[in-house]
């Protein structure tokens, strides 16, 4: 689903960012599925890039994907520079044909978000699509958005601002 | 496509695993999971085989749909020759398993023979092989989901599989996935159990790529989801209450069974409502409920996840059960609540924690309870023989009965027969709340009539999930019918049965038919299976499973005697509420029914059914 240069900036200069509000997820997977058959064409949680943790226990689940780090640990550590910066979305993005599958960035992540593929022999992470994530589009529930990089706390901040009761309910 | 096209043939006497293809055919005309799992014991068992025996087999199917990006796409089905009524039983579960299996690549499994000792199937995509579990026998659900996931240090393992009630046979055992997501009536468990099988773990990692129109799926399953999602049923109660959302509403309508169906309205029902879950407890301040739960690729979310008060009784210094878990759903409250009097809602938790860790259906087990409870304050049965007072209305004896049950012991052992053999024993079969064998669920047939007709004709024994008319009846979906009243049932219960055929047999849930048609279902189909699924196909794949189930009863041995209802509905009115003075009013819509169905007035099928839907 990824958009053309053009259309990407006639529409959006500011960056984005994905934005996970665990609090709000299910754990249908619904993102995980979108990932895949957007990568791969096929409904595969196994192949995403995204993914739900479930903690039974606690009745938790978290979705969890690359964060994008300015700093990309992975970026800097790949000897062969198969990973690059995509200007418009801020994405650390893997170029399959230069990667060689040494795994090194898989080493060097601090979150375990880029992992080696056995059947391609190369590492995969999120692109962000290209800037139109198909994990944010499916999630039903908005636990995962795709939003303005700059303000990704905007809605705690004002769910906190409400808590402070110095505004008059409008009921 | 989007079936794998492949099917696992495992032989548990000979020990051996093979792969053979899918018979497209069957598929085109039954299309997956209950219809197209039926359609092969159908064909491959005695409809009189002794359901505990070596000739029954056991199947594990996913529909088309399974592991597809359609809401609710995860289900599964366990069928089989149930042996709590002999029937065919066929179970569905939802969680990560179903669409698990299919991602291996797998349509279904069919299970033969008895292993000489017990085994579970190990699947990793396409290698599957029968191993060794003598280590997990005796071990519950929750602790061999553990104990295999450690054992292949793989935590993304998904397991199928019994505990102790499926391993003792107990008649309403269920086979448990992902912890709390049960196939969980007619005693699938207990045939599991019956040959030896403790567990099916799978990880599959293909995934379901093979739609015949990707494009056009993708498009319409978004549709389809804004339906859900702007429903007030799918989209706004369920998420927020649960299936818990009906206590309330069906004890004022006057048709929630409670105290053995002496009654049809609970003065305790707002105890152990979903308003009760989710208020502050007094003890320790805390809410019941945690969270809601999806299942696999469910928009919806009306799995309820729970904490347990940990100074309750029935957990003191249990911390395994202190932890956020399954439950509670209606059905169990119900079953372990009401029908016994009982309105202590974390003892009712306690209990449905049980059943799940050792695999059991709450609603078999607590309706049971219930029959001994009646048959206790009657003097019939003992506190020399249940080792406790059982008074309705006793969270003690409840709890209590439920561990004995769950592990098989003293009077524990009864109770896992159910209500109709424990009472025939006892002398009453009469107080047995059944069909067929299968205890009635949480509606009342003298307060929603639909619901009366649906239990007796269900092919499953008495069952909700068979043709839910509660919808039409209580909640105007798709249309407003009266409860009370016996005309027209016949027609509503039919068309809810022959779509819910469709859309289990699809691999999606029951519950998306609050917002969803079969016009709904069908372009879903359609783009994932092809252009040949219609509307009007899978209108008749639906009659042509339904009729399939009846024709292999009636070949097992039942007759129209069998579509009928305990006296207690038919002769005792109902005392309060809308439906006060009300009976079922069965004998009136039976023959009805039959004759909409296009049967013989003795409930068999007739000639031109058959050559209609090519039987």
């Amino acid at each position: 689903m990824g958009v053309s240069v053009q259309a990407f900036l006639e529409k959006n200069t500011m960056q984005k960012s994905l934005h996970i509000n665990p609090d709000k997820c299910t754990g249908c997977l619904q993102c995980e599925m979108a990932c895949s058959f957007e990568n791969y064409g096929t409904y595969a949680p196994a192949k995403s890039r995204i993914k739900v943790f479930d903690f039974h226990h606690t009745g938790r689940k978290v979705p969890y994907t690359c964060t994008q780090c300015d700093e990309a640990w992975c970026l800097h550590a790949c000897p062969v520079e198969a990973i690059t910066l995509d200007k418009l979305t801020g994405a650390k993005v893997v170029n399959e044909t230069t990667c060689v599958g040494c795994k090194v960035c898989t080493i060097s992540c601090p979150f375990g978000t880029i992992n080696y593929v056995q059947e391609t022999g190369k590492v995969q992470k999120c692109d962000l699509c290209g800037g139109d994530p198909a994990c944010a589009t499916a999630c039903p529930t908005g636990a995962i958005t795709y939003t303005d990089a700059n303000w990704t706390g905007l809605n705690k901040m004002a769910a906190w601002a409400d808590k402070l009761g110095n505004q008059p309910s409008a009921a | 496509m989007s079936w794998a096209g492949k099917i696992l043939r495992v032989n548990l006497t000979a020990g051996t695993v093979k792969s053979e293809p899918l018979n497209m055919d069957w598929a085109r005309a039954y299309l997956g999971s209950r219809g197209l799992a039926t359609k092969y014991i159908v064909e491959e068992v005695d409809p009189k085989v002794d359901p505990l025996s070596e000739a029954n087999k056991l199947i594990w199917a996913t529909g088309p749909l399974t592991g597809t990006m359609a809401s609710t796409g995860g289900r599964y089905t366990v069928v089989t020759k149930g042996p709590l009524t002999g029937a065919i039983a066929c179970s569905n579960s939802g969680g990560y398993w179903g669409a698990e299996l299919k991602m291996a690549g797998w349509d279904m499994i069919i299970f033969e023979g008895k292993s000489a000792k017990p085994v579970y199937l190990s699947i990793s995509d396409d290698v599957a092989e029968l191993k060794d579990a003598s280590h997990l026998w005796g071990k519950s659900v929750w602790e061999t989901e553990g104990t295999l996931k450690k054992q292949h240090q793989d935590p993304q393992l998904r397991v199928s599989s019994i505990g102790l009630a499926g391993e003792n046979q107990v008649l309403f055992a269920a086979v448990v996935n992902d912890l709390h997501r049960a196939a969980g009536r007619s005693g699938v468990g207990a045939v599991m159990g019956s040959k030896n099988l403790k567990a099916i773990a799978v990880r599959g990692t293909k995934g379901v790529g093979n739609l015949v129109n990707p494009k056009e799926f993708m498009k319409v399953i978004a549709e389809k989801k804004k339906i859900l999602a702007d429903n007030a049923v799918t989209g706004q109660g369920l998420p927020a209450y649960g299936t818990q959302v009906l206590m309330n509403v069906i004890n004022e309508v006057g048709a929630l069974p409670t105290r053995n169906h002496r009654d049809s309205q609970f003065e305790g029902a707002k105890d152990i409502s979903a308003e009760a879950m989710a208020t502050p407890r007094a003890t320790d301040g805390k809410k019941h409920l945690v969270t809601n739960q999806a299942c696999f690729g469910c928009t919806i979310a009306c799995g309820r996840i729970s904490k347990m008060d940990q100074t309750h009784f029935s957990v003191q210094n249990k911390p395994e059960y202190w932890g956020a878990s399954g439950g509670l759903e209606y059905e169990a409250a119900w079953a372990l609540g009401a029908a016994n009097g009982v309105n202590d809602l974390e003892a009712l938790q306690y209990a449905n924690l049980l059943c799940n860790e050792q695999g059991m259906d709450p609603i078999s087990f607590g309706a049971t309870v219930g029959a001994v409870m009646e048959l206790f304050e009657m003097g019939v049965i003992t506190k020399e023989q249940l080792g406790i007072e059982a008074p309705f209305g006793s969270a003690k004896a409840l709890c209590e009965l439920a561990e004995k049950t769950a592990k098989g012991e003293g009077f524990g052992k009864e109770i896992g027969q159910g209500s109709k053999r424990l009472c025939t024993k006892y002398g009453h079969p009469e107080l047995s709340m059944s069909v067929k064998g299968q205890e009635f669920p949480a509606y009342d047939g003298r307060g929603i009539q639909g619901m009366g007709l649906t239990y007796a004709t269900s092919n499953r024994g008495a069952c909700h999930l068979r043709s839910y008319t509660v919808a039409s009846e209580v909640m105007g979906i798709p249309v407003k019918t009266d409860p009370l009243v016996a005309e027209g049932k016949p027609e509503l219960v039919m068309a809810f049965q022959d779509a819910t055929a469709a859309f289990d047999s699809a691999g999606v849930c029951v519950f998306t038919t609050f917002a969803w048609g079969l016009a709904d279902l069908q372009p879903q189909v359609a783009a994932a299976c092809g252009e040949e699924f219609t509307l009007e196909n899978l209108a008749l794949i639906g009659e042509r499973v339904w009729n399939m189930e009846r024709d292999f009863n009636n070949r097992a041995g039942f007759t129209a005697k069998d579509d009928t209802l305990p006296p207690r509905l038919l002769n005792e009115p109902a005392k309060t509420g809308p439906a006060k003075g009300l009976v079922s009013k069965l004998p009136e819509m039976l023959p009805k029914y039959y004759n909409v169905r296009g049967w013989n007035a003795d409930g068999t099928l007739t000639d031109q059914t058959r050559a209609k839907l090519g039987l």
